[in-house]
């Protein structure tokens, strides 16, 4: 954490009115030409350049040159700094550097000053091997092994190029966990999207599921849950974060110090083209607006193939131990790599650019060195192991070139210079820390936004609730479709979940659980959690709930929470309510952490998630990585069959109270948001985790589920339908009468869980409760052979009838297409045949796996001409109208076939969640 | 003496530990083979693993099929080595002629990851004589490609010869003609699967055991063979 020793730097209200009030959107080449008319001097003439390039020796002879620092979104003041550091103006491919390290997003420049609290606030921790600055945190979990994990936000490009955005934020966050020495061995994708009924939400959602997809998919790497969740929010601004998890060894732990002069420095991985360029300083620290659509090119390509190869490379290079330091490239590409690997061990660094491998041989330096091209990482290698690096990149089919080596620091112990020459000519040399570490760092203004208090008291406690028992069966009925509660089926089935063999739970389990040594049985469970709504209502109280419910999630597992991640969505910094939002946030997540004794070991900040005035919903999402010394202990969630008339009791833990402010029936119902969100008491989550994990141990669990969103009948449904198993329950006395009922069953009280304990087990049970001092209710008993959900005196609903209104509505809003594609198919079926068997009709499929990243999927289905009009045809029908694809339900294999293919069915064995 | 089960691995393969992990939970010893490498190292039977050889960037399996060692499995093949493909290693097979038909798009277009009951409908060949004919087992289906296509006359010969080894029931997830899910050259040794056998074999990761069939079929295969 630096803050820049010049105060000018730092920013005060008013003081630089001729600062832009926000980033322009830039044209990225910089050109020599008049910018600001403050700044007037005589522009070199254009045949001063070198081969073309402005270099070292050009740029102090031209002082005066202009440049279009302010397009690449630098200010005056930091332009300034710029100048003042290098005792000269910067290049042109200089200053495309610093604009790119000095922006919001690889700068941290207004978020730095919040985040230490994460350091100073931190719980000791003997665990963690790695913390925050790293690529990604690192946490040993036994004797032997480690894991990591990160998750990152990509969320603007997401929304310029849903496919690519989505699919590349996958492959960044995946570098960054092998730059840490790990084998990635899962992801998550927490996602946010507007209201799901509007016509650009199913454009946005579905490129970005497939991008997810494609790249994990293809990448071998298992999706274990994630969230997705709809808001008019999100509209403009969706939220694509990613999360990784590696494994690897104690002692194959990888650091990014460029150290030992004379080593030399390989880039591995794909060609340099020209995606991607500004994406960090153009796309992701500005707020969007009309021309944002013209910004699909600074959006990078995804190639998951030679992403796998990368990853099953660098892993031969690790184990071999060939490798002195490694970086991942990703935003800001070349030159926050060699900046970082450089200012990481205070050497220097000389880069012969021109050897840089490029897609496109006219890129000029600038472009090369601000190039965000995916699927490339920066090696630092022993002289004598060069042939051996080489020699395994070959073998995995990976381009390897040397382009530069480590050069000692000054005589005078100052940190040495990162040099770079194109052709021979210098274009860059500055101080390698002043891109990394001396960036300007802003203490921005904050203040409470004004419509708060008005919101706060508008409380959704005092909203009409259902109060008979017709009503509360319809409330269920609705609530359950709802688009952020009903059943995700159609989204994680374009996930691979099984892939690597380890996966012993996955969505719509409360936590992935991954086992991690097939020997010992050892594993860890991962959950992302985050609510808009309750940070809106109130960022500190909101965070920690949001952390609350990760922490929960992974305890219902049996696993015993150690670590913490996180992804801080919000809107412009500049917009003092926005930059209030953040400093609580980050503030109740330190505080929560210390609380439950365990430390934040990374994450992310994504800011500028605003369109024009309207800023997101903050939304701090939260990742709790828990361990589980043998999972065949864990816990999943779905209610156990019993043959013979045998079943479960059922329990809830904790307390419910009249908390209906910021909660899903507040908003489904009466579209309303207000009040105050429910309480958090991290001592007693604390507690409940204690009891779940020795519960989980001595075997008195069948099941457990955390409450959150939708409350109890929300997690009722959830656990009846995740094996076919009813449940008969009665509301406690406390709660009869009026709408009682409905508050039992809606309330989002926190620290919550329902669980089944098998017969026999209770009473050791209960008293196990009363000995951790963890309140519990008995509400019930699970009914196999009733095939329904009955409450008490209120209504009994068949699980068909719930499994219907569950899992209809995602295929209904977003299935269209697939109808469509299946109707015409159908219809189709009898002449797409090939003329022979070994003319396989297939020519066109792999240009389809292309066409379908841009949105184009139905261009090549078969040769037939006739066919594919059709079929393209409908396809596009339906693309446009996704919102009235009703007849989605009428698919074939839909949503019928899911239920009975998958989680919901009462003859499935079901082996992975029998104990 | 132990059974060794070769399974390859291709630039793009995923699933290939998965399969060795399948072949040594069924009691035989995994053998890694690589594609740059024509030698067999003496295998008994060979999995082609699924996965996204080469990217599948062009047609899936289309690169695949030249890799040195394919030459040799084909060889082998078409001399009686048992050789099953699963998912990806389905498409490389009818890549490279060992079986009729082809993989195409799944007919939604999207990748479809569930849990899928089969039918198997051949218990005759190397891959699935622990299997009762009729028998329903329930493994897991993923794949974007897994749409079975092929010629009327060539369905029919397929269906009259006994050689569809297992159809999709309860739904079929990627439009397959006939509900196709596994087919069998004529010899029976050589067989391709879509959906993933290798997944299915624990308990703790899988949702069933009904994978397991599959690579102890093979073993009972072996014993029976002629040497």
């Amino acid at each position: 954490m630096t803050t820049h020793p010049d105060p000018a730097v730092r920013e005060t209200p008013g003081a630089f009115p001729a600062a832009p009030a926000e980033p322009r959107a830039a044209v990225v080449v910089p050109q020599a030409g008049p910018v600001d008319a403050g700044r007037t001097a005589e522009p070199a003439p254009a045949d001063d350049w070198a081969l073309g390039v402005d270099t070292v020796p050009r740029a102090s002879g031209t002082p005066e040159e202009l440049q279009p620092y302010a397009e690449l979104g630098l200010r005056d003041d930091e332009y300034d700094r710029i100048r003042h550091i290098l005792g000269r103006r910067p290049t042109q491919a200089e200053l495309a550097m610093y604009s790119i390290m000095w922006s919001e997003h690889c700068s941290y420049k207004s978020s730095k000053v919040h985040l230490r609290q994460f350091g100073e606030k931190a719980p000791p921790s003997d665990r963690l091997l790695a913390g925050i600055g790293e690529n990604a945190g690192v946490v040993r979990v036994s004797d032997e092994l480690a894991v990591t994990f990160k998750v990152e936000s990509h969320n603007h490009p997401s929304f310029v190029e849903p496919y690519q955005g989505a699919a590349t934020g996958v492959g960044g966050i995946v570098r960054d966990i092998l730059a840490m020495g790990a084998r990635p061995v899962a992801v998550m994708d927490p996602l946010r999207f507007g209201a799901a009924d509007h016509p650009d939400t199913a454009r946005v959602l579905t490129g970005v599921v497939a991008g997810v997809g494609g790249y994990g998919n293809c990448l071998g790497l298992p999706n274990i849950g994630g969230e997705l969740v709809f808001d008019p929010s999100y509209q403009g601004n969706p939220l694509l974060n990613a999360l990784c998890l590696g494994v690897l060894p104690v002692d194959r732990l990888q650091n990014k110090a460029a150290a030992g002069p004379g080593n030399i420095v390989v880039l591995l991985g794909a060609k340099t083209g020209r995606d991607g360029i500004g994406g960090v300083s153009v796309l992701a620290s500005a707020t969007f607006d009309e021309a944002s659509e013209q910004r699909r090119p600074a959006v990078q390509v995804g190639d998951p193939f030679t992403e796998k190869l990368l990853i099953e490379a660098c892993l031969e290079l690790y184990d071999a131990e060939l490798v002195v330091g490694i970086q991942d490239l990703g935003g800001a590409g070349l030159t926050c790599a060699l900046t970082e690997t450089a200012a990481a061990a205070g050497t220097g660094m000389r880069v012969w650019l021109e050897r840089v491998p490029l897609r496109e041989p006219s890129m000029e330096p600038h472009e090369i060195l601000a190039s965000e091209s995916q699927e490339r990482m920066l090696l630092v290698v022993a002289p004598d192991k060069l042939e051996s690096v080489f020699k395994t990149a070959e073998k995995w089919g990976v381009l390897a070139t040397a382009i530069g080596e480590v050069t000692a620091p000054a005589p005078d112990g100052q940190p040495g210079r990162l040099l770079i020459t194109w052709c021979d000519q210098i274009v860059v040399d500055v101080p390698p820390g002043s891109l990394v570490d001396d960036g300007p760092v802003y203490a921005r203004p904050m203040r409470e936004p004004a419509d708060l208090i008005l919101l706060q008291a508008d409380r959704a406690e005092t909203l009409p609730r259902p109060n008979t028992p017709e009503a509360l069966r319809e409330t269920l009925l609705r609530m359950i479709a709802s688009p952020n509660l009903a059943d995700k089926t159609w989204v994680t089935e374009q996930y691979d979940r099984y892939v690597l063999g380890n996966t012993v739970l996955a969505q719509p389990e409360d936590s992935g659980v991954i086992r991690i040594d097939e020997r010992t049985g050892l594993g860890v469970a991962l959950s992302v959690d985050g609510n808009g709504r309750y940070a809106r209502l109130d960022p500190y109280h909101g965070t920690k709930l949001a952390l609350a419910e990760a922490y929960r999630n992974v305890a219902v597992t049996g696993a015993k929470p150690i670590a913490v991640t996180n992804c801080l969505n919000f809107g412009s910094p500049e917009d003092p309510g926005v930059m209030w939002q953040f400093a609580e946030a980050v503030r109740g997540l330190a505080d929560g952490c210390l609380e439950l004794g365990i430390p934040v070991t990374g994450g992310n900040v994504s800011f500028y998630n605003q369109t024009g005035a309207a800023a997101i919903h903050p939304t701090p999402v939260v990742g709790v990585l828990g361990v589980l010394d043998n999972v065949a202990d864990r816990v999943p969630m779905g209610f156990v069959p019993r043959p013979g008339g045998d079943h479960d009791q059922l329990f809830l833990l904790g307390e419910t109270h009249v908390e209906l402010s910021g909660s899903e029936w507040a908003w489904v119902t009466h579209e309303h948001l207000g009040g105050i969100p429910p309480q958090v008491d991290l001592g007693r989550e604390r507690q409940l985790a204690e009891l779940l994990a020795e519960a989980a141990r001595v075997g008195h669990l069948s099941s457990a589920h955390d409450l959150s969103d939708g409350g109890l009948a929300q997690s009722l449904v959830e656990s009846c339908l995740r094996r076919g198993v009813g449940a008969r329950i009665a509301v406690p006395e406390h709660f009869t009468g009026g709408s009682m009922p409905f508050v039992y069953l809606f309330s989002e009280s926190a620290g919550r869980v329902l669980v089944s304990v098998p017969r026999g087990h209770e009473k050791a049970f209960t008293a196990l409760c009363a000995e951790r001092e963890v309140p519990w209710e008995f509400i019930g008993v699970t009914d196999p052979a009733g095939g329904a959900l009955e409450v008490h005196g209120q209504f009994r609903i068949g699980l068909d009838e719930l499994r219907a209104a569950h899992t209809e509505t995602l295929p209904r809003l977003f299935g269209g297409q697939e109808a469509a594609q299946v109707e015409a198919a159908r219809t189709g079926t009898t002449t797409v045949l090939p003329a022979t068997a070994e003319q396989p009709v297939d020519v066109a499929a792999a240009a389809t796996e292309d066409g379908s990243a841009d949105g184009r999927p139905a261009e090549a289905i078969a040769p037939q001409a006739e066919v594919t009009d059709d079929v393209a045809a409908v396809s596009e029908g339906a693309a446009d109208e996704t919102t009235d694809g009703g007849s989605g339900a009428t698919e074939p294999a839909g949503p019928e076939g899911s239920a009975a293919a998958s989680s919901g069915d009462p003859d499935q064995p079901a082996a992975p969640d029998q104990r | 003496m132990t059974a060794r089960v070769g399974v390859v691995t291709f630039p793009g393969s995923l699933d290939d530990g998965d399969a060795a992990r399948a072949v040594r939970i069924a009691g035989a010893e995994p053998v890694r083979l690589w594609h740059g490498d024509p030698e067999l190292h003496g295998v008994d039977a060979v999995v082609l693993p699924g996965g996204f050889s080469y990217g599948d960037y062009l047609r899936c399996g289309a690169i695949a099929r030249f890799a040195p060692v394919m030459e040799t499995i084909v060889d082998a093949a078409r001399g009686g080595l048992p050789v099953l493909g699963i998912c990806n290693g389905f498409q490389i097979l009818c890549e490279a002629h060992l079986l009729p038909g082809a993989l195409t798009r799944n007919q939604h277009l999207h990748f479809r990851n569930r849990d899928q009951i089969l039918r198997i409908e051949s218990a005759g060949t190397a891959w699935t004589n622990a299997f009762q004919p009729g028998q329903e087992v329930l493994i897991p289906v993923k794949n974007g490609e897994g749409c079975y296509v092929a010629d009327p006359a060539t369905l029919d010969q397929l269906e009259a010869e006994g050689r569809v080894v297992a159809r999709y029931l309860g739904g079929n997830p990627n439009g397959s003609q006939r509900d196709i899910a596994a087919i069998t050259n004529s010899a029976g040794n050589v067989v391709g699967i879509m959906p993933h056998p290798e997944h299915a074999v624990e308990a703790l990761t899988g949702p069933s055991l009904d994978g397991l069939g599959f690579f102890t079929s093979v073993l009972k295969h072996l014993v029976g063979a002629p040497a």
